[in-house]
């Protein structure tokens, strides 16, 4: 009965926590004092939206498998253009919404413990809480503009969050240069938006546009072909795809949870989600699904690459999140957009753990980041080694978890779409499993090296577990990183346990996917030995990886200073993240701030010029003209008689 | 018979008087009358104008021409008298204040 009347309260998912933001947004304007009600309100209001989606989720499960997709409409919003405050349900949204609502309140709990000791704790869930809001709208959202108000909105949450510590000038700069890089991916998205109104006769609600995508294809098959790569365009800057992921790394300035919330569970997903959600209009566009595809490919390369040099153990995670977006990517343009969500819900929950652990273990230390300064925490951090390493042998896709089975997946229909793509998603695969190896290597394992003059002493005894709410989101995020693969086992392993087909993720989310996968599905091989013997492979790679990860960071240690001596020039170049903000800022930057100038001496000069030349003349003529006004009344008239003389001269 | 040439030659001997009148004089109340005789001036070439041509228009505004001139007088007065108790002057050489 509760279940039947929750589809209703839909909308009530995403203004719980905006309520949420109002509370703590004014407690923050009062400077109120009081960080546990703020800590209640802020946990509450997500676990709240939380339970409200399990209850709609579970309402969508009871509808016929045709008939998941609801849509609630609160009122209208702009009349002309026919859009409504609609939020949609399908089995597509309803993934995300768990998945936000969940690992969201996961973190806000840990956030609790992690931001006990600082300034602005009222400011911070503020913040927190209006990005749920957004993301969750982001997700419901039934037309592209309402989608495109919480894609703001998370953006703006992650500005203001990347320069939550706003004294320090990198961490406002990191938060700049966020938002500006999402800007263009941003007016991409715009022009996308747009024209897909002008091209698909006046409509912006997602489902009407799906609808009639088919028909603006067949008359117009490049304009369609644009549309999908201007909104791509957007999803690079969003979820950062080369090239403008520059500025995820450098979000990393942000607190640790903001790390794991916004940048790698929920808003850097939100373009792969994008591109699931119009992936019937994007088969319909092959160029842009290649497009897609290679651009993931290629991105999960480079920054799988970069990875394995970087010596902050956020910025290795955060390349790491590029690296795995970059899969998304590269299975949604192969057609596999089940498995790309697939693969965004899996690591929704093995790079929040591991992002949290790394805040774990940096709160240990006192805020030290650099993997060079630590070493041979196992031993002071058990618990959250053990967690930590839960989320480590998921990405590395070690067999039977979480990463295994998603990014098996993706790596199955990559090699069913073109081999080369799969033999990039394997290269990738490797490095994963190396350079996360790396890092447990340089934190947990070996011999502290841990500066003697800390306060204190070189062993590491001082750092300490971290409080109860920050343990138990990690525990909690590890099981599912462990487990949660099995709601999506491939079909060889499921037939093992007695299922048939589809995996139980699959065929949830088949109402949404079916058509556009059967559209550009490649030819499947009959049986399964050919995606048992891709599973082994990327197994003996991901053990492979992880053993020389192992070899080389940990037993034999100065095996790495070999490799990095003997790469010279390329171990640096990679070291320096390959100089992208470099190249950026001398071919992009530096002609855009000359440009701007030159544009800004145009203004002054030309622009004003004119404004100002009118004023010149005006001013002078009227310097002229007030001679004539004597204020002598005699003259007006003399000059009314020669006027009036001058007319009927004129006109006899 | 008066013919129409000699009351257009008496009406613009009575203009030009007007007007140089307006144009030298300094009393307030000597440029008005000179209006007046402008008016008067005006008001004559109507009346000749409709015995001329055979229609009462023209005499219709010769009635005109006087209730704006009553009009006029009215409010014309009444400036000069209020000019006059400000600044104890009616010589409009004095008020010159309408400028920059």
């Amino acid at each position: 009965m509760v279940i039947d009347r929750s589809l209703d309260f839909l909308w009530l998912i995403p203004v719980l926590p905006l309520v949420g933001f109002l509370v703590a947004g004014a407690g923050c304007l009062l400077r109120a004092r009081a960080k546990s009600v703020v800590a209640v309100v802020a946990c509450g209001s997500v676990a709240l939206s939380f339970v409200l989606s399990l209850l709609c989720v579970m309402a969508l499960a009871g509808l016929p498998a045709h008939e998941r997709s609801h849509v609630t409409t609160v009122g209208e919003w702009i009349g002309p253009l026919g859009l409504d405050w609609s939020f949609r349900l399908d089995p597509l949204s309803s993934v995300m919404i768990l998945v936000v609502t969940g690992v969201g309140f996961l973190i806000h709990l840990y956030s609790v413990g992690y931001m006990a000791h600082e300034e602005g704790f009222w400011r911070y869930f503020a913040y927190l809480n209006l990005f749920m809001a957004m993301m969750l709208t982001l997700v419901l959202g039934a037309s592209l503009p309402l989608l495109f108000v919480g894609w703001e909105g998370v953006g703006l949450c992650s500005y203001l969050l990347i320069g939550f510590f706003y004294t320090k000038s990198w961490c406002a700069d990191a938060g700049r240069k966020a938002f500006l890089v999402n800007r263009i991916g941003d007016a991409s998205f715009i022009i996308g938006m747009l024209w897909a109104w002008v091209l698909f006769g006046g409509t912006f609600d997602i489902a009407a546009l799906i609808e009639r995508a088919p028909a603006a294809a067949a008359a117009s098959p490049g304009s369609v072909t644009a549309i999908a790569l201007l909104l791509f365009g957007g999803a690079a800057g969003k979820s950062a795809q080369i090239p403008l992921y520059v500025w995820l790394p450098d979000a990393m300035a942000g607190p640790t949870p903001v790390s794991a919330l916004i940048h790698a569970a929920t808003m850097v997903t939100a373009g792969v989600y994008m591109v699931c959600r119009l992936s019937p209009i994007y088969v319909l566009a092959p160029d842009a699904m290649f497009v897609v595809a290679v651009v993931g490919a290629a991105t999960a390369l480079l920054a799988a690459l970069i990875a394995m040099a970087q010596d902050d153990i956020k910025k290795v995670l955060a390349y790491s999140t590029i690296s795995q977006l970059g899969y998304m990517f590269m299975a949604a343009g192969a057609g596999a957009f089940t498995a790309s969500i697939f693969h965004l819900t899996t690591h929704a929950f093995f790079k929040a753990l591991l992002f949290l652990g790394s805040g774990a273990v940096i709160h240990a230390l006192h805020g030290e980041q650099d993997m060079k300064k630590m070493g041979g925490l196992k031993s002071a951090l058990p618990r959250t080694f053990l967690c930590f390493s839960a989320g480590w042998i998921a990405i590395a896709g070690v067999p039977l978890t979480a990463g295994f089975f998603s990014k098996d997946e993706i790596l199955y229909k990559a090699f069913l779409h073109s081999p080369l793509l799969w033999a990039a998603g394997l290269v990738g695969a490797l490095m994963t499993a190396i350079y996360m190896t790396r890092l447990m290597g340089l934190t947990f394992f070996g011999v502290s090296r841990r500066a003697a003059h800390d306060d204190h002493d070189a062993h590491g005894e001082a750092a300490h577990e971290p409080p109860v709410t920050m343990m138990i989101p990690l525990m909690v995020l590890a099981a599912l990183a462990l487990t949660a693969g099995f709601v999506g086992l491939p079909a060889p392993i499921g037939a093992l346990f007695g299922g048939h087909g589809e995996s139980p993720f699959a065929a949830w989310l088949a109402p949404v996917f079916h058509a556009p996968e059967a559209a550009i599905a490649a030819p499947h091989p009959e049986g399964h030995s050919l995606e048992l013997l891709l599973m082994a492979l990327s197994s003996l790679v991901a053990l492979f990886g992880i053993a020389a990860g192992l070899r080389i960071w940990v037993t034999r240690p100065e095996i790495a200073d070999r490799i990095a001596v003997r790469l010279g020039a390329f171990y640096v170049a990679v070291r320096e993240k390959l100089y992208v903000d470099e190249l950026y800022d001398r071919f992009i930057v530096k002609p855009w701030y000359a440009l701007s100038r030159g544009m800004g001496r145009f203004d002054t000069g030309a622009v004003d010029g004119v404004v100002n030349g009118v004023g010149a003349i005006m001013l002078t003529s009227g310097h002229v003209m007030k001679l004539f006004h004597s204020g002598y009344v005699r003259s007006y008239a003399i000059a009314y008689v020669i006027g009036a003389a001058v007319i009927v001269w004129y006109l006899l | 018979m008066i013919p129409f040439s000699s009351v257009l030659i008496v009406s613009a001997v009575l203009f030009a008087m007007g007007l140089v009148g307006v144009l030298t004089r300094r009393s307030a109340l000597v440029i008005f009358m000179s209006v007046e005789l402008m008016l008067n001036a005006a008001t004559l070439v109507f009346v000749g104008a409709s015995r001329a041509l055979g229609t009462m228009d023209g005499q219709l505004f010769a009635f005109f021409v006087m209730t704006v001139a009553a009009a006029e007088a009215a409010v014309g007065l009444a400036i000069v008298i209020a000019l006059f108790r400000r600044r104890r002057t009616t010589d409009m050489d004095h008020v010159s204040l309408l400028k920059w």
